[in-house]
């Protein structure tokens, strides 16, 4: 291809954070050719610094560094690093953007990554991925799995740029990649659509000489304490101070550093993570040191995401854990120990003064910087805050057509929002751009894969470090000297971390050196890195079955990080059980099943109408089925937001376009009796208006959203002047006489949920209720409206809200869970009483109107549709993602997807965005022809088989007939059916039916290498 | 591959192979990830090894069933825990059972060459299916499940193991019933069975049985 051509692509995205990332691989399957341009010298953003994320502590690196290498391996994406945008001309669907290299001192071509040159550099630096806490030289690799796996010369401190001396690498490098006369290279591209995804920066603590950072040693920022949590960290995974290299015994945490401030530096929002964040840090380290205090100054505890309730929880219960409410200051620093005092004060002790070894500040997100030059260069509006300013009923969309925005940059957003948004992009480009679909498109060739069916068993082991994750408990050389003794390996070796492009390579090489026709790994964990390492064998002409896990960390060096001998020994029997496994092991090839078209959507609330009308602009056929007699959902309900945007005017335009849309099947007073078949060929029979009708589609996307828990608390369904957010918020519109009249209101928080039978928060009440407050004061400034919360989650950028209703005199009673407040009628109103925690005395208020926050509760539509689409439900009724970070729209059944308040109570616009999701990762589906279906599937041995039919029967899928053979009557399995799941093989009494890839002697082989 | 894939031939190999228990972690029932529910196979399979087990003589607790969803890790790990514990209780295989070692191989052997034969037995006569665990726990108590096994599947273990002694070398009814710990009248009714299917025969230039 000439370099014209090169430069020509449908998407630019800036910024290759997780989110980048995301859309670039979304866009990429979805036909799009992007280019992911990131100024920084690798892939991976501020996820690749963290050590774990909440509030599954899922190690970060491991689940986003395999899709680094996907980035790298996809013939539609062009990483482009280290690299920044100068302008950016022309308009939505043909930008032209004027790009800067900026000089890496590195030729990308020729660099192996090989580290020679960092072995010979004599300059030793601040390490800046490691938050300069440890020290890296002058040239280095930005970290081990960094894409692309090149050096760069760090300009400010090398010899020779900074006095033209030394070039010591220059002579060390055996491939001459090192050109330390480099130059910026600027270039022009063209492209269709812009998406920003240029991630956040963290709060600058030094900013406010108060926290004692950059001046106590022993205070750190808790992006710090992630590197100092982490195995590739600067201490290598142990816990350590940084003044004197010693295990602390008492840490703080102080919350809310930088964020929930209106004093001058500060910023006046919520950063929405750190709660979660600290909690995560809190577990994290306990695990390190059982016996570590742990102490944590907050304000309100923010756990109004899925699972953070019980997260926190978790937190909460360790021993030797303290929550502490409390305003603090950071004391001083004490010579001797280099301990940092801290002032704070509670209820029952008034203030104190306490000691702790180290203190962590839990700092907020900032919008990215030279935020303002960025924005200037797209033609973008901010917010106040300096984020990006976006649409309010498209959260995805900028303010200049045909440039969109994911990720933190709209505002602080954790991880699967991120990439949610990024999907989300990858819907609206797909809508703005689906003429050139597949223009672009490249197809990846792999090397013919080579015939091994003659050759000797060659079993190749490698055994990764995975950092020190599983080096620094399992001796490593010892298991490989093992695998090297057992039958049929030819070849054993190590890797300092299997998933890095450069080790990767090393193993796709070391087939092809040593011959290897099976391929056994010891590293982490196939769940998160099967797909990369098949991929790995075929890049090698290696058929992709030969490759077998051994999971030597998860099954190993985690679960038995104290017992390092045991361990080891453990690794070499699951070693021994892999290769006696991989003994067995067939070739097998996949099958390309055609697609159909066509989505089903269920649901037809706001997030099915959004996903449906995308998908069917972007030139799908959808069918949407609603089991009302109308659509528009629970948004029926809402009438405005708490930002003040209305609703139903937007509702009725999306009503009225997704009924006139030509694409678009609407199918009100419906119900889905049976759902058959699978990812690309769905069947499903729908009764609708007492007909039953059948649709085949290639994609499900699940809308099925919530309903509002009905309180049988205070006095609701009792008194007629005690009614529910929702309920206020109809009668604030129809300027209801009661709500006119009304000369104070109380409202009451969390009815119905963050307890034992609904143990969760319901995410939208706090601001509701802020909402609603705000609209009775501009009603009736002298109302007065008390607010009884536990927690106000008013989280992000909804903090201001919070602190406009304080400023406006609305008054905010804090109770404990098991204080909860009583309602009691007097005259035409209320008496509510409610013990002040802080005040320490009962408080007694007037009330014409009580307001109840009631829960968000799953709807009931939510379970059937479970059941029907054969999709989890987690233990509170909403919908189980496939992964709660990186699949936050997927169902773990191919195809089936999922958005709105059904996967977890929301506000419209995250509603609106997670629609966008869905529909983009589902179009990911429907704009291909075929998607590649398992080539585990099962087969039938003629000869064996004694036509009993047990296979027969014990099949749900349909797969297994009997077919007149030669031989007789005979067991046939029809492979496209057939979804592998073996339950036939262990019914049939003759061995006759074998699942491929889980043999019978493959698993025999595995049993026995176990106890042998 | 779901829980329903664990073949009774994967429970049984393990015991014969010397493991002092077998653990089988499955999906909580009515959270099936495929659209079979293979898991209430498998908890089928395990009543079934578990009586098998009991019938020659290994404790029935060295074989576990769990539900554990995959995001369940701190429940796996108190599950292990607590089983580990009870496997050492039990002490190792066979030794805790006061079975020597001979008659432990002999014993597991006849059991683990039985499972075509108890895959036919599930097949035709035990193919009740349930909604719900409980419903399987208290079909497999039952009296009448009892009585069917030991008709189908008790005789055929000892015939089987019977068959493996034969095949060593021939033997007296008194050699066999002192073997296999079983009653005189016990073996003779065996080997009258065995007999009549051509599978036994008496020698008897050597005063005893042999395999036919």
């Amino acid at each position: 291809m000439n370099t014209a051509e090169r430069n020509i692509g449908d998407v630019l995205i800036v910024g290759g954070g997780i989110s980048g990332i995301q859309a670039a691989l979304d866009l990429a399957n979805s036909g799009f050719r992007v280019f992911l341009v990131d100024k920084s010298p690798a892939l991976g953003g501020k996820m690749s610094q963290l050590d774990k994320t909440f509030p599954t502590n899922d190690c970060s690196m491991c689940i986003e560094s395999p899709k680094f290498i996907e980035c790298s391996r996809n013939p539609n994406i062009e990483i482009i690093t280290y690299t920044e945008v100068d302008r950016v001309e022309g308009e939505a669907g043909d930008f032209k953007v004027t790009l800067t290299k900026k000089p890496r001192y590195i030729s990308e071509e020729k660099c192996t990554g090989c580290n020679i040159c960092v072995d010979y550099c004599p300059v030793k630096i601040p390490d800046p991925f490691n938050q300069n806490l440890s020290e890296n030289k002058a040239v280095h690799i930005y970290f081990s799995q960094a894409v692309p796996l090149v050096t760069y010369v760090d300009p400010e401190t090398c010899l020779y740029l900074k006095e033209g001396k030394c070039q010591i690498c220059v002579g060390a490098c055996k491939t001459n990649a090192i050109d330390l006369h480099q130059k910026p290279e600027t270039f022009q591209i063209e492209v269709g659509a812009i998406l920003l995804s240029p991630g956040y920066s963290t709060f600058d603590p030094k900013l406010r000489t108060d926290f004692g950072y950059g001046k106590m040693q022993n205070v750190v920022t808790s992006l710090d304490f992630e590197r100092i949590l982490c195995a590739t960290g600067p201490y290598e995974g142990e816990v350590l101070r940084p003044s004197d290299k010693k295990h602390p015994h008492k840490i703080a945490w102080i919350q809310c550093v930088g964020s929930r401030q209106v004093t001058p530096g500060g910023n006046n929002y919520c950063s929405a993570v750190c709660c979660a964040y600290s909690q995560k840090q809190v577990i994290l380290a306990k695990d390190h040191s059982p016996t570590l205090e742990a102490t944590i100054f907050h304000n309100d505890v923010r756990a109004y995401g899925k699972d953070f309730e019980r997260f926190h929880q978790r937190a909460e219960k360790l021993p030797d854990v303290r929550f502490i409410r409390s305003y603090v200051t950071v004391g001083r620093e004490i010579e001797s120990s280099k301990n940092v005092t801290i002032r704070y004060s509670t209820v029952d002790q008034g203030v104190k003064e306490e000691e702790f070894d180290m203190v962590v500040l839990s700092v907020g997100l900032n919008p990215p910087k030279d935020v303002e030059a960025l924005a200037s260069k797209f033609g973008i509006e901010l917010t106040d805050q300096k984020f990006c300013k976006n649409n309010p009923y498209n959260p995805i969309e900028t303010s200049r057509k045909g440039i969109f925005v994911s990720g933190a940059f709209q505002g602080p957003l954790d991880i699967p929002e991120s990439v949610l948004t990024a999907s989300g992009a990858d819907a609206l480009v797909g809508q703005l751009l689906s003429h050139r679909r597949h223009k672009l498109e490249r197809e990846r060739v792999y090397p013919d894969e080579k015939d091994v069916s003659k050759e000797e068993l060659k079993i190749g082991v490698v055994v990764c470090y995975c950092g020190a994750n599983i080096g620094r408990v399992v001796n490593i050389p010892e298991v490989i000297e093992y695998a090297a003794t057992l039958p049929n390996v030819s070849w054993a070796g190590e890797n300092l971390f299997a998933c890095s492009t450069e080790n990767a390579k090393q193993i796709s090489d070391a087939i092809v050196a040593k011959g290897l026709n099976r391929v056994v790994l010891a590293a982490c964990t196939p769940r998160t890195h099967e797909p990369l390492f098949r991929d790995t064998c075929r890049e090698a002409g290696l058929n992709q079955y030969f490759f077998e896990f051994a999971n030597i960390r998860e099954h190993c060096s985690w679960v038995h990080s104290r017992e390092k001998e045991n361990a080891t020994e453990k690794a070499k029997e699951i070693v021994r059980m892999a290769v006696a496994r991989a003994a067995h092991l067939e070739p097998l090839q996949e099958f390309q099943l055609p697609v159909d078209h066509t989505a089903l959507v269920v649901g037809g609330g706001v997030a099915g109408m959004t996903a449906a009308l995308n998908m069917a602009e972007q030139g799908f056929e959808i069918y949407l089925v609603e089991k009302d007699n109308d659509l528009g959902g629970l948004a029926r309900r809402l009438h405005y937001t708490l930002e003040g945007t209305e609703i139903q005017p937007f509702l009725e335009d999306l009503v009225k376009k997704v009924y006139r849309h030509p694409s678009i099947h609407v199918w009100t007073d419906s119900t889905i009796l049976d759902v058959s078949g699978y990812v690309g060929n769905f069947t499903t029979q729908v009764e609708s208006q007492g007909r039953v009708r059948e649709v085949k589609h290639g994609v499900s996307l699940l809308a099925t959203g919530a309903a509002e828990y009905k309180p049988t608390e205070y006095l609701y369904g009792e008194n007629e002047n005690v009614l529910t957010q929702l309920e206020l918020e109809g009668e604030i519109v129809a300027e209801s006489e009661r709500v006119k009249a009304a000369q104070s209101v109380v409202m009451i928080q969390c009815v119905g949920c963050r307890q034992t039978d609904r143990n969760y928060c319901s995410r939208v009440c706090c601001s509701q209720a802020i909402k609603n407050a705000l609209k009775l004061k501009k009603i009736n400034p002298e109302i007065e409206v008390q607010v009884i919360f536990r927690d106000m989650r008013t989280y992000g950028l909804k903090e201001v809200y919070y602190r406009e209703a304080a400023n406006q005199n609305v008054k905010f009673i804090r109770y404990e869970a098991d204080k909860k407040p009583v309602v009691e009628a007097q005259g035409a109103g209320f008496k509510v009483t409610v013990p002040d925690p802080v005040l320490g005395q009962v408080m007694e208020l007037e009330a014409d109107l009580v307001v109840l926050a009631a829960a968000v509760i799953p709807s009931e539509a939510s379970q059937e549709a479970g059941k029907l689409f054969k999709v989890s439900n987690n233990p509170d009724g909403f919908f189980q993602e496939a992964h709660v970070k990186l699949r936050p729209v997927d169902f773990s059944a191919d195809g089936v997807f999922l958005c709105g308040t059904a996967h977890y109570p929301k506000h419209l616009t995250e509603t609106i965005s997670q629609a966008y999701g869905a529909a983009g990762r589902a179009v990911g589906i429907l704009s291909r022809e075929t998607v590649t279906a398992s080539g585990s599937v099962c087969d039938v041995n003629e000869n064996n088989c004694v036509s009993c039919g047990a296979c027969i029967t014990a099949c749900k899928y349909g797969a297994i007939s009997f077919v007149d053979t030669p031989k007789g009557k005979k067991a046939h399995v029809e492979p496209i059916l057939c979804k592998g799941d073996g339950l036939c093989n262990a019914k049939c009494p003759t061995q006759a039916i074998y699942l491929k890839h889980y043999t019978d002697d493959a698993i025999f082989a595995q049993i026995d290498a176990a106890l042998h | 591959m779901c829980t329903g894939r664990v073949d009774l031939a994967f429970i049984l190999r393990a015991f014969k192979q010397g493991a002092d228990g077998v653990f089988i972690g499955g999906c909580w029932p009515g959270e099936c990830h495929y659209v079979t529910e293979g898991n209430y196979d498998v908890l089928k399979n395990v009543h079934i090894a578990k009586k098998m087990l009991q019938r020659i003589g290994i404790n029935p607790d060295r074989l576990r069933l769990e539900w554990i969803s995959a995001s369940e890790g701190m429940r796996y790990a108190e599950v292990m825990n607590e089983f580990g514990k009870r496997l050492k209780e039990l002490g190792a295989l066979g030794k805790g059972e006061g079975i020597d070692e001979r008659s432990l191989k002999l014993r597991m052997e006849a059991a683990y060459n039985l499972v075509p034969f108890v895959k036919l037995v599930e097949r035709e006569r035990i193919r009740e299916r349930f909604k719900t665990e409980e419903e399987y726990d208290a079909y497999f108590a039952s009296a009448e499940l009892e009585s069917l096994f030991d008709n189908l599947v008790t005789d055929n273990l000892a015939v089987s193991q019977m068959t493996l002694l034969l095949k060593e070398k021939p033997l007296s009814t008194a050699e066999i019933a002192s073997a296999l710990n079983l009653s005189a009248a016990d073996v003779n009714r065996h080997i009258k069975t065995s007999s009549r299917k051509g599978l036994v025969k008496y020698d008897e230039g050597l005063n005893a049985y042999a395999l036919a």
